[in-house]
């Protein structure tokens, strides 16, 4: 900052230190709300998280197991090849989702059942949100489908 | 034929930059005149050539010529005419052929506009812009081939995504990426003034058009996203804070600053090496953003076909150049000398705190888009950074930036007294806060979000309404000397203006949907009706209708207000059988005060459909605040000062023709 003078500098550089101060700051506040960690429904019964973090969950919707309920609720079940985790959601559920395929939840867990309250769907090449192809392959169950 | 003839001409083109990034920069380095004029026929002919390569692929596509492999992936026979032709980069490998074709079309522009630009510049700016131009040639024939045959070519193509195949999608790329590599030209003139070792006044005028004219794409090209978002998606939201959209906002917070320092290095020779960097910053961002878009390195809402190996050539591209161009500034930037002197009250500091909220803001942006990554490499945890975080982090900035902007765009250059420009402003002030008090008045318990927002989106236009005011009166109103006067204004001058209230206009947008909107989500059968904010819904019918390449279950809905109709709204679910895909398409009524918004969803077990109604007041004037912001980026651009070159020039030919 050459050409400034002595004063202008150290206002310069108080402004600045003030503004990332409450950058910083506010970071620690909303990290807080704004994080959601990702667990597989394996991770959700080996280390279940307390019923009011907000956190998401990801899996293969099983085959068969979605149950519409009275009032556009309905009720699937996730599943990593491990365990599964009976999810309910109310509202419209994406146009993406289906049986067999990849979906992540966001919400609560109430020790039985997750209650939703958004749903991802997503198509990539492999048919499988990125998370959800990890924790797959992690628990070595992940196959690829080719596509034709 | 056609598509062999693209792909020479794209060969050719990437032959032709290569030559441009090496030769004008020797001659301009030498001082050869020969060498450096080299740079304005190449960047033509370079531009020439990659509009014949995309014209064959568009070919292809008009044609269905199923041989060409991205045609078959992409493209369906059935598919109506325009998606033919839009979905020339509803792909990756076409939308980097169009990210070219713009990038080469900027360069063409800045050679047959740019013949008053000192000639070494000219040669140096084209020169980098060049070297960029040839880095995409090669990414696009090594890894992202366009005109790749089939040897045996399929029947039928396997048709466009349906989502993309919208009218809104259509025209949000070329708007986005006008943006983005219009970003490469303030990029390309910030490194060729670090090559020469001079910025001044001249030099600033001559980059700000270029940065107001990829702003303003940028901005609209933002809000045209957002707008697909909202009617397309059928979730009624309007921004996600989805990593694909944050990489699209922070060039833009970032080319916004770039605006406000600029006008300081051309009005008052100040901020140089600042400037410099925050346009070596913005277009970095734009190629961040390219990358994180390309290698689906974040889970996103927007499904690109990712790839590992074309991650690794961006994020070496975008290595290459912004770390270049940052180890060329950390030599070079002690050389920028600044000439103004000025005071603590004064428009300069104004505008360097614009310039800090704004980055502020934009690093905020960028942790939290890339917090995901950083948190699986380093701590093992995959998590995601949603609009909360956003919410809390990124809002604060804005609220402040919002509030000492009416006070910091009147205040003097040079040397000024913020009471005084205060002082001006107060009877404005006064009335925004009675605006704020009004909207707290009219709702019921919704919190402080509303009257807050309309506080500072009245503060902003009111404030912005009154300095124009106050210019064309020049403290005295006299109505036919102070209307022309006011006609007479510089066009930057109301680009302020227009900018500044456009801002205004959507947070009022925002804060009002945000606040106010309501929701309702039941499962109804035809014959049901029902009510929501003041408004009755009758679902008369449903029906299955067969659209061109898709079957869709229509719902019927009459709207009733006081008994009244008044709208018809036909929500659909679409089915397209060659891609396999079901889209949402939601029903709207806009109007200036409230959208009516529709989504009918599947059947349920009692026979009925799900069916989710919004009403979202005021949800329009998001948009129409950003087409209010591009049209002053637009009314700054004609501005006749970034004319006066052109008209010195053509005065100069006149004398001794």
């Amino acid at each position: 900052m050459a050409g400034l003078r002595k004063k202008q500098r150290l206002a310069l550089i108080a402004a600045s230190g003030l503004c990332l101060a409450a950058a910083t700051a506010l970071f620690g506040f909303a990290f807080r709300d704004g994080i959601a960690y990702f667990r597989s429904p394996a991770e959700v019964y080996e280390d279940a998280p307390s019923p009011e973090e907000l956190f998401r969950v990801g899996g293969l919707v099983v085959e068969g197991s979605l149950e519409r309920k009275a009032d556009s609720t309905v009720i699937f079940a996730v599943t990593d090849g491990e365990a599964s985790v009976d999810i309910r959601f109310k509202g419209i559920l994406p146009d993406l989702f289906a049986e067999g395929q990849g979906v992540i939840a966001l919400g609560r867990f109430s020790g039985k059942l997750f209650n939703a309250t958004e749903i991802l769907a997503k198509h990539d090449e492999t048919y499988m949100p990125k998370e959800v192809a990890d924790a797959l392959k992690e628990r070595g169950l992940f196959k690829p489908k080719a596509q034709e | 034929m056609v598509n062999e003839l693209g792909h020479f001409a794209l060969v050719a083109a990437f032959l032709v930059s290569a030559l441009q990034a090496v030769v004008p920069l020797v001659g301009a380095q030498r001082g050869w005149i020969a060498w450096s004029r080299v740079a304005v026929p190449c960047a033509v002919i370079q531009f020439l050539l990659t509009a014949l390569a995309f014209a064959a692929l568009t070919s292809a596509f008009v044609t269905s010529d199923f041989s060409n492999s991205l045609v078959a992936a992409n493209s369906h026979a059935a598919k109506p005419m325009i998606y033919k032709f839009t979905g020339v980069w509803g792909n990756h490998e076409g939308s980097m052929l169009l990210w070219v074709l713009i990038l080469t079309a900027f360069g063409a522009a800045a050679a047959l506009f740019g013949s008053d630009l000192p000639l070494g510049l000219r040669a140096r700016v084209l020169a980098v812009q060049s070297l960029i131009a040839c880095a995409f040639f090669a990414f696009i024939l090594f890894s992202s081939n366009p005109f790749a045959r089939l040897s045996i070519p399929p029947f039928h193509g396997s048709d466009l995504n349906p989502l993309l195949q919208d009218p809104g999608l259509a025209f949000h790329p070329p708007f986005l990426y006008l943006g983005y590599v219009g970003l490469s030209m303030s990029f390309s003139f910030a490194v060729a003034a670090l090559i020469e070792g001079k910025v001044d006044a001249a030099w600033a005028r001559w980059v700000r058009p270029w940065t107001l004219a990829s702003w303003m794409f940028l901005t609209l090209g933002i809000a045209l996203g957002s707008w697909w978002a909202y009617y397309e998606l059928g979730w009624g939201g309007w921004w996600f804070w989805d990593p694909v959209e944050n990489v699209s906002f922070i060039p833009w917070l970032i080319a916004t600053a770039l605006l406000h320092s600029a006008t300081v290095v051309e009005k008052r020779e100040s901020l140089k090496s600042w400037t410099v960097l925050l346009a070596i910053l913005a277009f970095s961002f734009s190629l961040a953003g390219t990358f994180v878009v390309r290698s689906g390195i974040l889970t996103s809402v927007h499904a690109f076909a990712s790839d590992p190996t074309r991650g690794v050539f961006i994020l070496a591209i975008l290595g290459f150049f912004s770390g270049g161009a940052l180890l060329l500034y950390s030599v070079r930037s002690a050389t920028l000398l600044a000439k103004g002197v000025f005071g603590i009250a004064s428009r300069e500091s104004a505008l360097i705190l614009n310039n800090l909220l704004l980055v502020v803001a934009a690093l905020v942006v960028f942790v939290g888009t890339f917090w995901p990554l950083v948190a699986e490499l380093f701590f093992d945890r995959k998590l995601s950074v949603g609009p909360p975080f956003f919410e809390i982090a990124f809002t604060p900035f804005m609220v402040v930036l919002a509030a000492i902007l009416p006070i910091g765009a009147i205040i003097p250059w040079k040397r000024g007294s913020i009471a005084a420009a205060a002082n001006a402003q107060i009877g404005v002030l006064a009335l925004s806060a009675a605006v704020g008090a009004f909207a707290w008045s009219l709702q019921t318990g919704s919190g402080m979000l509303a009257p807050i927002g309309f506080l500072l989106a009245s503060w902003l236009i009111l404030g912005s309404a009154a300095d124009l005011i106050a210019r064309a009166t020049g403290g005295r109103f006299r109505f036919g000397r102070s209307t022309s006067r006011l006609a007479g204004l510089p066009g930057s001058i109301w680009g302020k203006f227009l900018a500044h209230s456009g801002l205004g206009l959507t947070i009022l947008g925002i804060t009002a949907v945000t606040a106010w909107q309501l929701e309702d989500i039941r499962s109804a059968t035809p014959g049901d009706s029902f009510e929501l904010g003041g408004y009755t819904f009758a679902f008369d019918d449903v029906s299955e209708i067969r659209g061109p390449n898709y079957l869709s279950l229509t719902g019927d809905f009459a709207v009733y207000s006081d008994n009244v109709q008044i709208a018809k709204l036909k929500p659909e679910k679409r089915f397209y059988p060659v891609a396999g895909m079901q889209t949402t398409e939601a029903a709207i009524d806009m109007g200036l005060t409230r959208d009516l918004y529709l989504v009918i969803g599947e059947r349920q077990l009692d026979g009925g459909y799900s069916i989710r109604t919004y009403v979202k007041p005021f949800a329009n004037w998001i948009w129409i605040g950003a087409i209010v912001m591009a049209a002053g980026a637009l009314a700054s651009l004609l501005d006749r000062r970034y004319r006066i070159g052109i008209a010195a020039r053509r005065a100069a030919r006149a004398l001794p023709g």
